[in-house]
């Protein structure tokens, strides 16, 4: 009896570690996209090379386990009653920036201001002590990043 | 003395009720004000504040009654209790709340209450430690540190304590986690802004165990450490691990002069 139950946890183990590993190479499955900096000040092309959809992007930028650029930005997201304070209003993004300058800050807003709060949301590297369920992935897809692009482009 | 300072804390938790819900810089926070450092007290909601302002209505209190309970209580093979070498922990303990960690030589390093506990548990008392985050351990480290309510904070970071003080210094600073976020982006650069619905504090320590309205219970600073960690998507280290400890005293020393607030009332 003993002996068949453990069997039975070995079995869960072994399909668990199964499913887990599934999920590990779907994600990487979306494969880290390079990209080239221009001046040090933006990325010039689309990281899908398709423009992103804006309103998938705001959605992005609501979502808690995705952007939550609602964390710290304040962006025109009426329904949404909490906005932090912490990084610059949002809200006319689109006329302070071009597409590849968003485009540079979301993926690695450290090039631009290396002492920024701001999370890298495009690099999967260089980080210290990254728990397991994150490790080598990236916070948005690249087809999140051009969503999100997509959409700051268009607050004027 | 005790009474003196409670009775001190007490009354300016009254200024600040009576001042009223409109909080600007400008707020006399007493106490829990000292130059540039400020209290998570003075951060937290007006009823969360009341709740702490009354030990009757303060839930945390349980677990100080239960520590006073497990003080008197006979426990191992020596057949000691903590009263058989403390006495009236009012007086043996009045300062220990505020200067831990320390310096332990036998050690070699930092220890922190809830290690000092179960150092005397296992090699005084000779009885089994207690778990981390277990209800006695809890209670008792909160039933010590209370006996140092209203006492300035005032650690030793010079001496053998400075290596291990640097080191929790570095971790402070130390960005970590898929979010590469420290200690200091939160708690020093932002502290008093939302970050989304919650409002950011300064990350002080001087009222733990505390009892988070989150958790529904009372939880020991190490518990918060690991919180912060995984939200910053780190891999958070073990509760009572030597980063802790140093961090724990970096985190005392940031906040030296705040008083002991131990049992607090926190979101």
């Amino acid at each position: 009896m003993v002996a068949w139950q453990s069997l039975g946890v070995l079995r869960a183990l072994i399909c668990g570690a199964g499913i887990a590993a599934l999920f590990a190479t779907g994600a990487a499955a979306e494969e880290f996209v390079a990209f080239k900096i221009v001046d040090n000040e933006s990325i010039a092309k689309s990281l899908t090379g398709k423009p992103g959809d804006p309103a998938r992007g705001r959605e992005v930028a609501i979502n808690r386990k995705q952007g939550n650029c609602l964390a710290c930005h304040k962006l025109p997201i009426p329904e949404q009653p909490f906005h932090g304070e912490i990084g610059p209003d949002l809200s006319t993004a689109g006329s302070t920036y071009s597409a590849g300058e968003l485009r540079l800050r979301i993926v690695n807003p450290k090039i631009v201001n290396p002492d920024t709060f701001m999370p890298a949301f495009y690099r999967p590297f260089g980080l210290h002590r990254v728990s397991k369920d994150f490790q080598g992935k990236t916070i948005l897809t690249a087809e999140q990043v051009e969503d999100v692009v997509a959409y700051l482009t268009t607050l004027k | 003395m005790r009474r003196i300072a409670l009775a001190a804390v007490a009354a300016s938790g009254l200024t600040v009720m009576l001042a009223g819900t409109a909080l600007s810089d400008e707020t006399d926070w007493g106490a829990y004000e000292v130059g540039d450092k400020r209290s998570g007290y003075t951060y937290a909601a007006t009823e969360t504040r009341s709740i702490q302002d009354d030990d009757f209505e303060n839930p945390a209190m349980l677990w100080v009654d239960t520590g006073q309970e497990l003080w008197d209580t006979v426990e191992g093979e020596a057949g000691k209790a903590c009263a058989s070498c403390h006495d009236d922990a009012a007086v043996s303990m009045a300062e220990v709340g505020a200067i831990y960690p320390v310096y332990y030589e036998p050690r070699g390093k930092l220890i922190n209450i809830e290690q000092r506990i179960n150092l005397c548990r296992t090699e005084n008392m000779k009885a089994k430690a207690w778990k981390w985050e277990s209800r006695e351990l809890l209670s008792m480290t909160a039933f010590v540190r209370n006996q140092a309510r209203g006492r300035p904070v005032a650690v030793k970071i010079d001496g053998p304590a400075a290596p291990f003080y640097e080191k929790g210094k570095e971790f402070y600073y130390q960005r970590r986690g898929q979010l590469d976020m420290a200690c200091k982006n939160c708690h020093e650069d932002n502290a008093g802004n939302m970050i989304r619905a919650n409002l950011l504090s300064q990350g002080q320590s001087n009222g733990f165990p505390t009892y988070r309205l989150k958790w529904q219970k009372v939880g020991s600073l190490h518990r918060r450490f690991r919180g912060c960690n995984s939200q910053v998507r780190a891999t958070p280290y073990k509760a009572g691990s030597d980063e802790y400890v140093n961090l724990e005293l970096f985190l005392a020393d940031r906040g030296r002069g705040l008083p002991v607030e131990t049992p607090a009332v926190r979101n």
